[in-house]
């Protein structure tokens, strides 16, 4: 079991009194948790901050705490001969389990330990995924750690993968439940469940928004000018897309049903963003036809510039 | 070995809950759930239909209650303080991601 350090979790010394324990945590709650705050590793830094908080804020597991003795954090040790039985009524292996874990089968101040069923702890997992992934649905592995008690009731940390089929349908920050995968229930209470998050990695052409998906479209001026007909990508394959003749710069040409399918029916859309882009060098030929239009065209973009600004 | 994961839930508002399921995955009792509806921080699908149903993600806003009112200690009033700025917050979120998609150039860095 590694050692960690409660009080410089929460900035605190070891004489800290209650009230400054407390007050400790809701300051570094405050900055940490991970629903209200934008720091970075905010879960895991808040995970630490409430494990040292559920600890130290309870006398007497505080106590027992401190007969742990103070270790490097991080260092590997076992509690003295005589700590389990003077704290502690479950039986541990002390090998492959973190500290949270032991004190969260201590029996704290006050509460005596109750036979109740109580339901499974809840796991939280992120599902990194491509948006070809996203599209055609897939199949994916999950990681987790997961407390389980064996049949002499001692807690083991195992660690856990679960192939987990995504179906098509998800786009980012989907959520969703798997019932019944999360930790054992005690006492005959219901097993946990595991949540996952959808998360898609960016994609070098397309942009998500929801189900719909955005894709820049560079046209040469003369394409604009004049439309044509050109292949564009979709996450199905190329598509050929019509361009209308007068297509200005930042119009979205729709395709519909193009972007992510959705989860029952439906699908959302494609929409090209229009970008007008010209070659960075010209060739003479270029140079004089360019140079030809600009002569002979009467067009001004800037006309509403001179009328009050209406286009 | 590998446990193989099928059965999925959406938690999107394809799929519907009782209060009691919402009382039992989130870990709140029927009574705070009800006080978040007292607050409008969760709606049920008709408002005067009994037993009330839920939309599925409501488990997810459950679950942020419970978790913020245990860490802060927070009273009822808190929390739906709390849930309101949340959902607050993520509408605006969302409506950052859906025009930085909109902005030409590159990944929205989803």
């Amino acid at each position: 079991m590694k050692y960690k350090d409660y009080y410089s979790v929460l900035g605190i010394a070891h004489t800290a009194s209650e009230a400054e324990i407390k007050s400790a945590y809701r300051k570094l709650a405050r900055k940490y948790h991970p629903d209200v705050s934008k720091e970075r590793n905010a879960e895991e830094r808040f995970k630490d901050i409430a494990e040292a908080y559920q600890t130290l804020k309870d006398p007497e597991k505080r106590a027992a705490y401190d007969q742990l003795g103070k270790q490097q954090p991080g260092e590997e040790f076992k509690p003295p001969p005589d700590w389990q039985q003077r704290y502690s009524d479950t039986r541990f292996s002390f090998d492959d389990i973190d500290l949270a874990d032991l004190f969260a089968g201590l029996r704290g101040g006050g509460t005596h330990r109750v036979h109740a069923p109580m339901a499974g702890q809840d796991y939280e997992a992120v599902v990194h995924l491509t948006l070809e992934q996203a599209f055609h649905g897939t199949q994916v592995n999950v990681d987790l750690s997961m407390s389980e008690y064996d049949a002499q009731g001692v807690m083991h940390r195992v660690p856990q993968v679960f192939n987990a089929r995504i179906p098509k349908g998800v786009t980012d920050g989907q959520r969703m439940r798997v019932p019944g995968k999360g930790g054992a229930g005690l006492n005959g209470g219901r097993a946990g469940d595991l949540y996952l998050t959808i998360a898609l990695h960016p994609h070098p052409l397309f942009r998500v928004s929801g189900h719909d998906l955005y894709l820049d479209l560079p046209l040469a001026p003369w394409e604009a000018a004049l439309g044509t007909s050109i292949e564009v990508p979709t996450p199905a394959g190329q598509v050929r897309l019509k361009v209308p003749a007068a297509t200005h710069a930042g119009q979205q040409l729709r395709l519909p049903k193009r972007g992510l399918p959705k989860p029952h029916s439906g699908a959302g859309d494609l929409y090209a963003m229009v970008q007008i882009v010209v070659p960075s060098e010209l060739t003479d030929k270029e140079r004089s036809l360019f140079t030809q239009l600009a002569e002979d065209s009467r067009f001004n973009p800037r006309g509403h510039f001179n009328s009050g600004g209406v286009k | 070995m590998k446990a193989i994961l099928t059965e999925m839930l959406w938690l999107d508002e394809h799929n519907t809950i009782t209060l009691s399921e919402l009382a039992e995955l989130s870990g709140l009792s029927a009574d705070d759930i009800k006080d978040l509806i007292d607050y409008g921080v969760i709606v049920p699908i008709e408002e005067d239909r009994s037993p009330a149903t839920f939309n599925a993600n409501y488990v997810i806003t459950a679950k942020t209650a419970h978790r913020l009112r245990n860490d802060f200690e927070l009273d009822a009033r808190g929390v739906a303080l709390a849930m309101t700025l949340i959902e607050r917050v993520q509408e605006l979120e969302a409506q950052l991601r859906a025009l930085s998609a909109k902005l030409p150039g590159g990944s929205n860095g989803i």
